[in-house]
């Protein structure tokens, strides 16, 4: 004798704690197994590309903060690097070590935030408690340098706004002597923790093949075990001289993600020290007049001073014609900048690629004959943000 | 070194394809090829399958309108080869009323990347899944990303205490949005500009 059964609309999101941020999921079930899922996203999108369209390249700039919140500065970093790469300029080596210094932290600060709200997501509050303690002290390090604590808007094209505080380095560097006892005790929470491995292992599992065919990046694809990372790959700033290794998953499922984030963390740790070591005395931006601003003594004194600041400030510079393609390996991947110029101030169009976008529209498949109750496991192992899905 | 590797792949692609290639160009270090829209399919496959090239993966497409020109749309498809370490953008170029194939056969990921292009351009692709607006609301009329739509937009949204639901009303500004034109810093913006050119008509008449 044959059961009837009837698929179940289930609508998940927009305002569901575990959906990590404005997301609608329209789920079909078939008892607890879903069938098929649906992502509704845009209910976050602000128009980001457009409003780039109408502003110079200094005032496009903060807008890159409100995409992925979680990590500011990575995404300035890759429309900095787009800018800089069209006008052919050059960033001082102390611009680029304080950019990497910050592009690391704020790899700690996503990957903070992800394992911890994963764990929150299976049912394990502690991990958030201990993990935003530190996200906060490293956000601290953000206001030093840059004045905020979350839009930052410190990286500008040709290096960094200005110089950072004297007793920062310091600071971060005791961070990073205290911050790896800190991951060993997250781990201990949950790296062999019996209800986290349930629901993690062999959840979401995603192969080598599919994990290209879905366009997928950063740790989505390492966790599949396939050894790509931009910094080491496509290396950008100074990564070619760092020392640090890559983390790779072998099975492609949740639990492997949550490994390697935690594993990146502890190299991220490791790359911050060594800049830390080495870094040099100098400038920290550019000092081509036309494209970033004089000294504030040089405007008392120097006519020539005073008209570059006026124009840059009131016109902006302007870009030699062309498009370029940048990328920069943002906590959660392969974030790039597709930036056209028509040789004005403005671009003429900036097209933002976020990792985001492509993890989440693999959610179907993801999910796919999984129980209701691993859609939070997968969200949550997918790194979604949706400042950045959304733009 | 890297550039080397950039000039190898713009012979290659270009002896491989012949004719399909209409422009192939290295600029900073970047490959941009550009194909007719009709060999799209043909081209990424190639692109795709082909042992020397080996671009499994689609980064993203990137659409771009100048509406002076009679090709009035652009599509950037962005593929990243993990092998061989190597970029390459491919540009196809057409009209309004234009048609294109959905590569969503190709490249999985295509599918909101392709909707993500209908929805802020109007593009539409032949074959395609879903073909459905993606991040603008549900009913959204118009294509926002086209040089043509206001940065303002049309409509706007507030809760209304009075009907206990969101509600939907044309855009109203307190004052307009300014948009300077640098390249005569000394007339201000637009808007005051046709403001005098309107009050001298009136003056004439």
């Amino acid at each position: 004798m044959k059961k009837k059964t009837k698929t179940m609309n289930l609508n998940f999101g927009p305002q569901h704690p575990a959906a990590h941020g404005v997301l609608r999921l329209i789920l079909e079930l078939d008892g607890e197994v879903v069938e098929k899922a649906d992502p509704h996203i845009g209910l976050l999108h602000r128009g980001t590309e457009k409003l780039i369209e109408q502003k110079t390249y200094t005032q496009a700039l903060p807008y890159f903060d409100r995409l992925d919140y979680v990590a500011p500065m990575n995404q300035e970093h890759a429309f900095a690097l787009a800018a800089e790469k069209l006008l052919k300029v050059e960033v001082p080596i102390r611009g680029k070590y304080i950019r990497v210094i910050f592009c690391e932290i704020g790899r700690i600060l996503s990957h903070i935030l992800n394992v911890t709200t994963q764990a929150l997501d299976v049912g394990a509050l502690t991990p958030s408690l201990w993990g935003f303690e530190e996200r906060e002290t490293l956000m601290t390090f953000y206001e030093r340098a840059s004045g905020s604590r979350l839009h930052a808007n410190y990286f500008r094209t040709g290096g960094v706004h200005q110089d950072i505080p004297l007793k920062l380095i310091e600071d971060i560097e005791k961070f990073c002597r205290s911050f790896p006892k800190i991951i060993d005790d997250l781990e201990g929470l949950l790296t062999d923790n019996r209800i986290f491995k349930q629901r993690n292992v062999d959840i979401g599992i995603v192969s080598k093949q599919e994990a290209l065919d879905h366009s997928f990046s950063g740790v989505m694809l390492r966790g599949s075990g396939i050894p790509w990372d931009l910094r080491r790959s496509q290396p950008y700033e100074i990564y070619n001289d760092l020392d640090f290794k890559i983390p790779v998953g072998k099975n492609g499922d949740c639990y492997d993600r949550y490994l390697c984030r935690i594993e990146e963390m502890r190299e991220s740790v490791k790359i911050i020290l060594q800049c830390i070591e080495r870094i040099p005395k100098g400038p920290v931006l550019s000092i081509d007049g036309k494209i970033t601003p004089p000294k504030r003594e040089d405007l008392k004194q120097s006519m020539e001073a005073l008209i570059h600041h006026f124009k840059l400030f009131t016109e902006g510079y302007r870009v030699p014609k062309g498009n370029v393609y940048t990328a920069v390996e943002a906590p959660k991947g392969e974030f790039g900048v597709y930036l056209i110029s028509d040789g004005s101030n403005k671009p003429y169009r900036c097209k933002i690629r976020a990792p985001g976008f492509s993890h989440l529209q693999a959610m179907d498949y993801l999910i796919r004959g999984h129980m209701l109750a691993d859609v939070p496991a997968i969200l949550g192992s997918l790194d979604i943000v949706f400042g950045e899905v959304d733009r | 070194m890297e550039v080397n590797k950039i000039h190898n792949l713009e012979k290659f692609v270009n002896s491989e394809l012949a004719s399909r290639v209409q422009k192939s160009k290295v600029d900073n270090d970047e490959l941009l090829i550009e194909i007719n829209e009709t060999d799209l399919i043909d081209v990424l496959q190639f692109l795709k399958s082909n042992d020397s090239c080996k671009f499994k993966q689609l980064i993203d497409i990137a659409g771009v309108d100048y509406p002076e020109d009679e090709k009035r749309f652009n599509l950037i498809y962005l593929l990243l080869s993990h092998e061989n370490n190597i970029r390459i953008k491919i540009l196809i170029r057409f009209s309004l009323n234009q048609t294109i194939q959905s590569i969503t056969k190709i490249f999985p990921s295509a599918n909101w990347m392709e909707r993500e292009v209908f929805d802020m351009y109007g593009i539409k692709f032949k074959n395609h899944p879903d073909l459905r607006r993606i991040l603008t609301d549900y009913g959204f009329k118009g294509h926002p990303l086209r040089k043509d739509f206001p940065l303002t937009g049309f409509n706007e949204v507030r809760y209304s205490e009075k009907e206990k639901k969101v509600v939907y009303e044309p855009v109203k500004l307190e004052q307009n949005y300014r948009n300077f034109d640098f390249e005569s810093p000394w007339e201000g913006t637009n808007y005051i500009k046709d403001l005098k050119a309107t009050k001298k008509n009136e003056k004439k008449n």
